[in-house]
């Protein structure tokens, strides 16, 4: 299949970007999207030009680094991430938008590839257990209700790939910041500093220019590890009682 | 002090207020209405009632000094929310899309704005009184309030903005009631579903009520009975 793309370049984080039109040619449908990048990016060598520079690892859909927003949807038409996307979701002759994840957080480094460590000093702030666990404990040492596990599982499926944020009309971190508070909140070994958690994962979150979620819910429409947005529920009411413990009490 | 000053300080607190001072102004939405709905029990009922809310002025200037309280941190929070949240994506997107994105949520700042200038007019129409020279001598005197609605909305234009005010009002609430629950945390992946229908239902039978007072007074259901 044929394909007119309308591909964000950007030289790098100080220069200004802009929409360059490319065909795509010969495109199988069963090429992945970033299989269809590579064969352009072929096609841009062999003429010359520079290749269009994206971010892409595992491609197995689950180290979450691979990122774009096409056609205005965080990793496109697909609930997954944008290397499990085929080409069959697209149509013969169709003009397809590629642009990086827009964030103020999310700096372009270059083309399509943008910063997103925002997402991990966010991490580091809080999203973890500080006392060493040692090894796996022996199968029910520590009991946690079916219940409880099947939440903390269902939130610890974030890959941190940051389409949430891409997809927010505001470009809030808040599904992203809401599903490691509510894993970690769910089980036990999570308590002891889960007030310092929330109020630290928080305040990082603020300092680093996301937004405030308005409850439009585009991220847990385009989250590839389908976070509800539930999460975000938690994260709302885990904070103020974190923060009338710290202050008050 | 220092709980405030932090709460207020954080993304989550100013929704949490938003939410909070939302749910007082719906409140007082639902109250107004009830009495409102009066006037169809004939001018005695809706007059006495008028007179008794002035016949206690304390307890009136607390409610209405609260009201604006929350009516006022409500816009200011809302604003600088809305502010943040445009500088959080400093690009646009060249070619945007939405997968759930729905008029209401759409039009929550636009709506609210227009809300907020017919509460303006609302006031100055209906309780300061000064954009109308016949409300300062009514049929029944100065609590004949069923007189001077019916006289209000006989004109067609304040008649016009009532409702268009109401349908942006009731629209803002078809999306804020859940959204004050999730925002609150109170909302689960159960009470979802429920919680947004329900919310729609309110916030369209609060448009029923409210626009059937201009619709009556238009139609001629409702007239000034010297
Ligand atoms: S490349 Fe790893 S999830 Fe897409």
């Amino acid at each position: 299949m044929n394909l007119k793309l309308k591909v964000w370049r950007q030289k790098n984080a100080q220069s200004e970007g802009k929409i360059v039109d490319y065909e795509a040619q010969n495109i199988p449908a069963d090429a992945s999207f970033l299989e269809m990048l590579d064969i352009l990016n072929e096609q841009l060598q062999a003429k010359g030009e520079e290749p269009v520079v994206f971010d892409h690892d595992c491609r197995e859909g689950i180290c979450g680094a691979c990122s774009l927003t096409i056609n205005g949807i965080a990793h496109g038409p697909s609930a997954t991430t944008t290397c499990q996307l085929y080409m069959r979701h697209f149509k013969d002759g169709q003009t397809i938008f590629i642009e990086p994840f827009r964030a103020r957080a999310f700096p372009v480094v270059r083309d399509l590839m943008v910063n997103r460590s925002a997402l991990d000093r966010i991490q580091r702030a809080g999203g973890f257990i500080t006392a060493r666990v040692g090894s796996a404990q022996d199968a029910n040492s520590i009991l946690v209700p079916k219940k409880d596990a099947d939440r903390a599982m269902e939130a610890a499926a974030c890959i941190q790939c940051g389409a949430c944020v891409a997809s927010c009309p505001n470009a809030s971190a808040m599904l992203f910041v809401g599903a490691k508070v509510t894993h970690f909140a769910s089980l036990p070994q999570g308590q002891p500093e889960r007030q310092q958690r929330v109020l630290q994962m928080v305040r990082k979150m603020d300092e680093e220019g996301f937004g405030n979620c308005s409850n439009h819910y585009e991220c847990e429409a385009v989250c590839p590890a389908n976070i509800p947005i539930s999460v975000i529920g938690q994260l709302n009411r885990d904070y103020p009682a974190a923060l009338v413990k710290d202050s008050v009490v | 002090m220092n709980f405030l000053a932090r709460f207020y300080g954080s993304s989550i607190g100013k929704k949490w207020i938003v939410a909070l001072t939302g749910l007082v102004l719906v409140g007082y939405v639902i109250g107004h209405l009830i009495g409102n709905l009066q006037i169809f029990a004939g001018p005695d009922k809706i007059n006495a009632y008028a007179a008794f809310l002035h016949s206690i002025p304390g307890p009136l200037w607390v409610v209405r000094a609260f009201l604006i309280l929350c009516f006022v941190l409500h816009i200011v929070t809302t604003i600088k929310l809305a502010v943040a949240n445009r500088a959080a994506r400093a690009q646009r997107y060249a070619y945007s899309a939405s997968t759930e994105l729905k008029p209401a949520k759409k039009t929550m700042l636009l709506g609210g704005l227009v809300v907020l200038s017919f509460v303006i007019f609302h006031l100055a129409h209906f309780t300061a009184r000064v954009t109308d020279e016949r409300f300062h001598h009514l049929p029944k005197g100065e609590y004949d309030v069923h007189s001077m609605v019916i006289l209000g909305f006989q004109n067609p234009l304040v008649a016009g903005f009532y409702i268009l005010a109401i349908f942006f009002l009731s629209m803002h609430l078809s999306h804020g009631f859940q959204s004050v629950l999730q925002t609150l945390g109170v909302q689960s992946e159960k009470v979802r579903r429920p919680v947004t229908i329900g919310g729609q239902a309110l916030a369209w039978l609060i448009f029923v009520g409210y626009v059937a007072v201009p619709v009556a007074v238009l139609t001629r259901q409702l007239q000034v009975i010297p």
